[in-house]
């Protein structure tokens, strides 16, 4: 489906008429830029190279209903307020077709042009409109300067939630330092992932939090290590425990979730 | 005793206007947002005239110097920044993009509270002709935009206006800045 609706042209004003892949998996529609009715109706306004104080509103509120006409085909949900503008277009048309009151006739100044209204909304609106356009400018331009970062100091360097590659880092340090101890061959009893969970569990409970390094430390095998990194992993996931990490590079720290 | 108040006599002998330019930039410069100058004057107990003066001459300094950083009056303060011009260099070094852009509809929606604050939901539907739910609420999250307290009128709706953030987003010193609404009136015609 969307690959028809890529290849789909449309009939006027292509040159503001596109559709925009965003992404590979999400398809935009852009129809034009327009930020409401207003916006579509001074286009066609300005499409047709008709004065604004003289609107030939027939021919707008056909071009108008068409390209309601064209986002319905293109399954995009009209936005109410497009319909209102389409229903005040059709009355104001109506109001146009209708004679004028003989009496009337005469009294110039007394007679009101059906169409005013809409003038003085879009006389406004289009005011706001070039506002909008300035502030697109001036942010522009503000894009262009930067001001310095921020310096690192303790006041401004809160508790970061520490992610699993500092973790990681963590884990390497102590299992480079374990390779340089001297190796002693003694039987001991593995300690098992459970057990492992199970104290690390209660050492939490208990003082609250753990500094990982330390709890690290105290591995005393490669083994064990590896058990005791995996144990924390599966505290991460499934208690409310929380990793910190008060400094950049410092040290990790496992705490209750409040 | 007398000498300590001599010492203090000391300390307080007013600084040369060269002298408050090399403190000020100081402070400036170490500032993480625009600093008001009565905050400048109020930290090195000065006049704040004397304050805005050093500024002012710092920031002809800078103009003339030609380098890459620039002071500005922005947001009611000072401000260090890197001159337009080098922006690319900048971004490349600092591997940033530029952030995204606000939509049609959101920078519309913004121009109204921007010219209309403290402005009401309502009275922005009226100048757009369309909702503008989502826009308020992408402005509200970019911190653009602050609710003002609500409207004594029927439902009590929420008044909106902008924010310190938008006046340093925007780049300008305070809103009487911003080019007067009437004067869009002559590119419409």
């Amino acid at each position: 489906m969307s690959e028809e609706l890529e290849q789909y042209n449309f009939d006027f004003h292509r040159e503001t008429a596109e559709i925009v892949r965003d992404g590979s998996e999400e398809l935009k529609i852009k129809i034009g830029e327009f930020a409401g009715p207003l916006d579509l109706l001074l286009f066609l306004i300005k499409q047709e190279q008709a004065n604004i104080f003289d609107i030939p509103i027939a021919k707008i509120t056909q071009k108008y209903l068409e390209y309601i006409q064209i986002m319905k085909q293109l399954d995009i949900a009209v936005a109410a307020d497009f319909l209102v503008m389409a229903a005040t277009l059709i009355e104001i048309k109506s109001k146009m077709l209708l004679p004028r009151d003989p009496k009337a006739i005469g009294e110039e100044e007394e007679f009101e042009d059906p169409r005013q209204e809409l003038v003085d909304r879009l006389m406004e609106y289009e005011k706001f409109k070039s506002a909008a356009g300035m502030l697109y400018e001036r942010s522009t331009i503000e894009q262009a300067i930067f001001t310095r970062g921020p310096i690192e100091s303790d006041d401004n360097n809160a508790e970061v939630d520490a992610s699993v590659f500092d973790l990681l880092t963590v884990f390497q340090k102590i299992a480079a330092r374990h390779v340089d101890e001297i190796k002693m061959e003694i039987e001991r009893e593995e300690i098992s992932l459970a057990d492992m969970i199970k104290s690390l569990k209660a050492r939490i409970f208990e003082l609250g939090e753990v500094n990982l390094l330390e709890f690290f430390e105290e591995m005393r095998s490669k083994r064990e290590l590896v058990t005791a990194f995996v144990a924390v992993l599966e505290i991460v996931r499934t208690e409310t425990v929380k990793l910190l990490q008060k400094t950049t590079f410092g040290d990790i720290i496992l705490r209750k979730a409040a | 005793m007398s000498e300590e108040v001599e010492v203090q006599e000391i300390e307080s002998t007013p600084r040369s206007p060269a002298e408050l330019m090399t403190i000020v930039e100081a402070l400036v410069f170490v500032a993480d947002e625009p600093v008001n100058s009565r905050v400048l004057a109020d930290v090195l107990d000065e006049d704040r005239g004397a304050i805005e003066a050093a500024m002012e001459e710092l920031a002809k300094e800078y103009e003339a110097r030609e380098g890459g950083l620039q002071i500005r009056s922005i947001a009611g303060g000072w401000q260090i920044a890197t001159r337009t011009e080098l922006h690319e260099e900048v971004r490349k070094f600092l591997k940033t993009r530029p952030s995204a852009k606000l939509s049609l509809a959101s920078l519309e929606t913004l121009a109204v509270i921007a010219y209309k604050q403290p402005v009401t939901v309502p009275e922005i539907l009226e100048i757009r002709g369309v909702q503008s739910a989502t826009s308020i609420k992408t402005l509200l999250d970019k911190r653009l935009i602050v609710a003002k307290g609500r409207k004594e009128a029927v439902g009590r709706p929420m008044m909106y206006g902008t924010s310190k953030d938008f006046l340093i987003q925007f780049g300008l010193r305070d809103l009487s800045e911003l080019p007067s609404i009437e004067d869009f009136e002559d590119l419409v015609q």
